[in-house]
């Protein structure tokens, strides 16, 4: 595991979008083929696409443990793998989901709610002693607010790993290849 | 056959049924509790099967008869135990890129999962073993699942393909169909391979190829899988340009032609080895850079430009940054190479002056021939003076399958291929006990030809009794077995890297007795130990053909496999035979 935050969009991170056909085991085939070649995954999201023969699966890559051309090319050997999209941070939508419980006393409870509003977290059920917060954003931001709410007692906390798409393109009516496309990766 | 479009059959005769169609005509293996349904309609089958005596035997047949047809191999067996006795030949197979057809017997549906009797995971312990596999939930599926199957296996980097049956799924019922070539695509969106190269590609190759003033062909298996030995020789003779033929690629290019230099690598000739060594243009065609091959990555051919056709993109770039990538089948890709160059030739590009390149070459050659001493009176035989006697008496097209050591560097370097799909070996996985069954499958797909099993005596006892199989059976192989009483190839490390200090390498001279041990497996069997009994016994050995013959040679265990690139050593510090060490600084 490299220094850096594992969460977090830098140059050491590489983010694919991977269409795969929607069969019993697929999941297995990457997960296997990620940890018999050596390469790290940080994050990995999974899902239905569009489309419902077919899931889309988000992973986060460590491109110090492998060149992330090599990593698309042996994913692409796999034949239920559709098509991979190279994703640019910097040109990507990317969004993930922030669950926690933290041990809220009622000195600290204000607080912990001033925290939540000045991230636009949500408030999802309180206890005694202890409140479960929500929030949805950014990667980026999903940190920060992990970072800001460590300085209290964080009983559990669950991020669902980041799911990303491209971003529009203003000037053109269609961003994105057509997913039956055995596509090249783009 | 019948292909009554309303016809029920069960899953069994479906899968029989679905082999047939896909012109499968044997099959290796070995019936047990799960796969039992599908045995039954074998009795009504064309399909030949051949009743193996453990179920690695069955694959590496299967392996030996895709080796020498081309065509997929079959091997067949029940669940639990049967299947992870299968996963050493998937593995060869994938490692080498040997199309293959796995079939497994499963548990029933409703039993999977619940730890039954004979029940493994085949799905998930063969999934990084094979290029694809497939648990069959429904007899419906079946059909499609076999066509998929064959299809896979046999297009773009060939591989082993694993379909795993439950046997509920062999019993139901199905309605018969057979899906079209477009139904199996539209199947597989994502399974596209890539045959023809990128012709940008293709034209900078060409011109790089004619400016390169020390230009090698470095060839792989890949050339033989794309059956591609006319365009290679056509390449090679257009452009006078030398090629080095790797352990996976021996007889691509025959050895008798003047631009072969032979094997490169580990035990690789000097010729070939140092050709690439100091070469400017690796014109790299289905070859994959492999550690035995380039030695220390580092240091590997520094000064030279790489050219890198191969069907798999993943290869390029994985060991070594190609100047000029190409995705493509190796046949196409050396044929539009060939093509380019004709027309940059015609509109008057000149080819680069190569002949004091390929004078130094030959220097190597000469200066440095394979060689061994010849043993002294009364010592034990010399294992290259048995392969070169059994060499020179064996018929031109002679088949030669090696088990993984020593004897199998030895049977590289001093057999002479001069034709494509003659030599059958474990390459990449480097599985011992390899060369028995794998011969018996070779000889299942080529009858009409000899087939030399090239053995050693550690690896023969690791399969040797598939030898009751070649019997039973009736199929007729022959066995060179270089007994020298160790795990000759371990040994030489020891003594070389380790002070002599043999660790558990010494097996035994006379235990077990191989002569009675093979004859009670119903060969006949004769024992060699002096250089006067070597060429009666080859001789008697090549005038029987309807029963497996075994020689057991008594070799020196002291022989050494010469040239040798320590590990972890670049290719500059090859070890060349000591005879020929005062001649070094003209590497």
């Amino acid at each position: 595991m490299t220094a850096i935050n594992p969460h977090g969009t830098s140059l050491n991170h590489g983010i694919l979008s991977v269409l795969v056909q929607n069969r019993p085991g697929v999941l297995a085939r990457v997960a296997s083929l990620f940890a018999r070649r050596g390469y790290n995954i940080f994050s990995l999201a999974v899902a239905p696409a569009e489309d419902d023969a077919q899931s889309r699966i988000t992973i986060v890559v460590d491109l110090e443990s492998a060149p992330l051309e090599q990593m698309v090319k042996q994913l692409f050997k796999l034949v239920d793998v559709v098509k991979i999209s190279e994703l640019d941070p910097r040109r990507s939508i990317e969004r993930e989901l922030l669950l926690a419980t933290v041990r809220a006393d009622a000195g600290q409870r204000s607080e912990i709610v001033e925290l939540v509003n000045i991230f636009e977290a949500k408030i999802l059920a309180v206890g005694a002693d202890a409140l479960t917060v929500s929030l949805e954003g950014h990667p980026d931001k999903l940190d920060d607010f992990e970072e800001l709410l460590g300085s209290y007692a964080i009983v559990e906390l669950q991020r669902t790993g980041r799911v990303a798409l491209p971003k529009l393109d203003r000037s053109s009516r269609l961003r994105g290849a057509n997913p039956n496309q055995k596509g090249k990766v783009g | 056959m019948s292909t009554n479009q309303s016809e029920r059959i069960t899953g069994a005769q479906a899968l029989i049924r679905a082999l047939e169609m896909e012109q499968v005509d044997t099959i290796f293996g070995l019936p047990g509790g799960c796969i039992l349904p599908a045995y039954d309609p074998l009795l009504e089958s064309s399909i030949r099967h051949v009743l193996v005596r453990h179920e690695q035997g069955a694959g590496h047949m299967a392996e030996g008869y895709a080796h020498v047809t081309g065509r997929p191999g079959v091997a067949m067996v029940t669940s639990g135990p049967a299947a992870t006795n299968l996963v050493t030949p998937l593995m060869d197979a994938y490692m080498d890129s040997i199309p293959m057809i796995g079939i497994t017997g499963q548990v029933g549906t409703g039993a999977i999962g619940s730890d039954a009797f004979q029940e493994c995971d085949t799905v998930g312990i063969t999934r990084s073993c094979t290029k694809h596999n497939e648990l069959v939930m429904s007899a419906d599926d079946i059909p499609m699942a076999v066509r998929q199957a064959f299809h896979i296996a046999t297009t773009g980097r060939p591989g082993p393909v694993l379909l795993d049956i439950p046997k509920d799924v062999l019993q139901n019922e199905m309605t018969w169909h057979w899906p079209t070539d477009e139904e199996v695509r539209a199947s597989l969106p994502g399974y596209r391979p890539n045959m023809k190269g990128h012709p940008r590609m293709i034209k900078e190759a060409a011109q790089m190829i004619l400016a390169a003033e020390r230009p090698v062909l470095y060839v792989g298996g890949g050339m033989l899988k794309a059956r591609a030995a006319e365009a290679l020789r056509e390449l090679a003779e257009l452009t006078g340009i030398n090629v080095v033929t790797t352990l996976m690629a021996r007889g691509v290019f025959p050895d008798d032609h003047e631009l072969n230099l032979g094997m490169p690598g580990m035990h690789g000739t000097i010729a070939a080895t140092t050709a690439m060594q100091r070469s400017d243009l690796l014109i790299t065609l289905g070859a994959r850079f492999d550690d035995r091959i380039t030695g220390k990555v580092d240091g590997f051919a520094p000064d030279a430009k790489i050219i890198h056709v191969d069907i798999d993109p993943a290869e390029q770039g994985k060991v070594r940054r190609p100047d000029v990538p190409i995705v493509g089948d190796c046949r196409l890709v050396t044929e539009d190479i060939i093509r380019e160059i004709r027309d940059l030739l015609a509109s008057g590009v000149a080819q680069a002056d190569i002949s004091e390149w390929k004078s130094r070459v030959s220097g190597w050659q000469e200066i440095f021939p394979l060689t061994y001493d010849p043993a002294e009176p009364g010592a034990a035989l010399k294992p290259q003076f048995c392969l070169e006697r059994l060499r020179d008496s064996s018929p031109e097209d002679t088949i030669v399958v090696s088990g993984v050591g020593q004897h199998q560097m030895w049977a590289s370097l001093h057999w002479r291929f001069n034709h494509p799909y003659t030599w059958v070996n474990s390459g990449g996985l480097g599985t011992m006990g390899f060369s028995i069954p794998a011969a018996i499958g070779a000889k299942m797909g080529r009858p009409d030809a000899t087939v030399w099993a090239v053995d050693g005596d550690g690896c023969f006892q690791m399969t040797a009794q598939e030898l009751v199989t070649a019997t039973v059976e009736r199929i007729p192989i022959k066995i060179a077995l270089l007994n020298n009483s160790y795990l000759g190839m371990v040994r030489q490390w020891q003594e070389m890297f380790y002070d002599e200090r043999y660790s558990e390498v010494y097996l035994s001279t006379d235990t077990p007795d191989y002569v009675k041990w093979a004859e009670s497996m119903g060969c006949v069997a004769i024992r060699v130990e002096s250089p006067e009994e070597v060429q009666p016994a080859i001789d008697m050995a090549n005038s029987i053909n309807d029963r497996t013959v075994v020689i057991e040679f008594r070799t020196d265990s002291d022989e050494k496999v010469f040239p040798m690139i320590p590990a972890g050593c670049t290719n500059d510090q090859v070890l060349v035979h000591p005879s020929q060490e005062e001649h070094r600084s003209q590497l």
